[in-house]
């Protein structure tokens, strides 16, 4: 399936969006506690444990990824002009977004617990 | 308040220019004048040549170059045609900024030194002179010219006409300004690094018969601006709408047709219209 520039563009805006959204809602729960108790071992453990929290990481992580590659694939097809480059390119945006969100997927299932 | 300030602030302006203007009038002013040489058949480096330029109140810049290729050096290279900012052909880089030479008197320049330049993002053919190639055929590209299915124009008995109400003119009027002067694509610094980019004329054109209701193609002409060098590689800079000799805002037009594209927008003409109103009332 091959989309449309407006198509990814689209999924562009409403990724950067959402993500805006979903870090403020994990920053914010940051602030539920002093910050530096926060980042201790055993309450990052327990926010990954909580399934919501986990499904929100996940989120924050796939949201992202999304929108970081993307954003980087319209930065690199500017540098050069030919099909071979924006093959490259969109090849290796694509096979690396997919390879960090299933790196950040198991990290999220392996503290959850469930791995 | 802000009437009272904002008249203030022109009538400032306004002593500022007068007071600009008498010290050049009847005072002989010289001005010094570096043009830009290159000739690529030659020789692939470039210079400035210098010449003093004796000014009055009303000498344009192109009246200054005129005045050395006449006086001075003929072998300057320039294109230019109405003298009038009607044909677009004078554009060049002076004092950094892309502008008409015809549209820009001396007087509204600090300095006495004045740089003119090729503008940026086209090849020198010559001194002043770039080659307009490109940037035509992404004009081109855009098909500038109304599509109507409905209109039979092979048989001339059953021509009709297009019927547009005042309304339907202004959704559309400020892009039909363009004079394809090439100040806006000189400007762009997404053309200047995709050269695959359309370039704000282009997209503004393409807008300009999306806009159009006597138009029918529009599905075919967001198909030709919908690629991966095309609309999106825009990054809203806006120096095109500064340059704009003739006050056409070709960024609004280019975030009007993304709009269309991803179907955020469905005000576009209304926006146009009110926009077009507004520098009718300027």
């Amino acid at each position: 399936m091959i989309l449309k520039e407006s198509q990814i563009m689209k999924i562009h805006y409403i990724t950067g969006i959402a993500a805006l959204f979903v870090v403020a809602v994990h920053i914010i729960m940051r602030l539920v506690m002093p910050f530096s108790m926060s980042l201790e071992y055993e309450n990052v453990i327990a926010n990954y444990q909580n399934i919501a929290y986990a499904v929100l990481l996940e989120s924050i992580l796939v949201l992202i990824a999304i929108h970081g590659f993307n954003g980087l694939r319209i930065i690199l097809i500017e540098f050069r002009q030919n099909i071979a480059w924006e093959n490259g390119v969109t090849v290796f945006t694509l096979v690396a977004m997919i390879a960090l969100i299933a790196y950040g997927t198991r990290t999220i299932i392996v503290a959850n617990g469930l791995g | 308040m802000t009437a009272l300030l904002s008249i203030k602030t022109r009538r400032m302006k306004l002593e500022r220019d007068e007071k600009k203007e008498s010290t050049l009038e009847g005072s002989g002013k010289v001005v010094h004048l570096r043009v830009y040489r290159k000739n690529p058949k030659q020789d692939k480096s470039s210079h400035f040549d210098k010449f003093e330029v004796p000014v009055q109140r009303w000498t344009t810049v192109l009246d200054a170059l005129l005045h050395v290729k006449g006086y001075l050096d003929k072998s300057i290279a320039i294109r230019y045609s109405c003298r009038m900012a009607s044909c677009g052909s004078c554009g060049m880089k002076i004092n950094g900024i892309p502008r008409l030479a015809c549209y820009t008197k001396i007087s509204e320049i600090d300095g006495n030194i004045i740089t003119c330049e090729p503008l940026p993002n086209f090849p020198v053919i010559r001194d002043l002179v770039g080659d307009f190639s490109d940037f035509f055929d992404h004009h081109g590209a855009m098909e500038p010219y109304i599509h109507n299915q409905n209109v039979d124009i092979v048989d001339k008995n059953r021509l009709t006409e297009f019927i547009q109400t005042p309304e339907n003119v202004e959704n559309y009027l400020q892009f039909s300004y363009c004079i394809k002067c090439g100040l806006c694509y000189s400007a762009c610094p997404s053309v200047g690094s995709d050269t695959r980019f359309p370039g704000p004329q282009a997209l503004a054109q393409a807008y300009r018969y999306v806009a159009d209701n006597r138009d029918d193609a529009t599905q075919s002409r967001l198909n030709i601006v919908d690629n991966k060098h095309g609309i999106w590689r825009c990054h809203f800079a806006g120096s095109c709408s500064v340059v704009c000799p003739k006050g056409v805002d070709p960024a609004l037009g280019i975030q009007l047709l993304r709009g269309h594209l991803v179907n955020f927008s469905k005000n576009d003409k209304k926006l146009a219209e009110s926009r077009t109103r507004d520098l009718g009332k300027t």
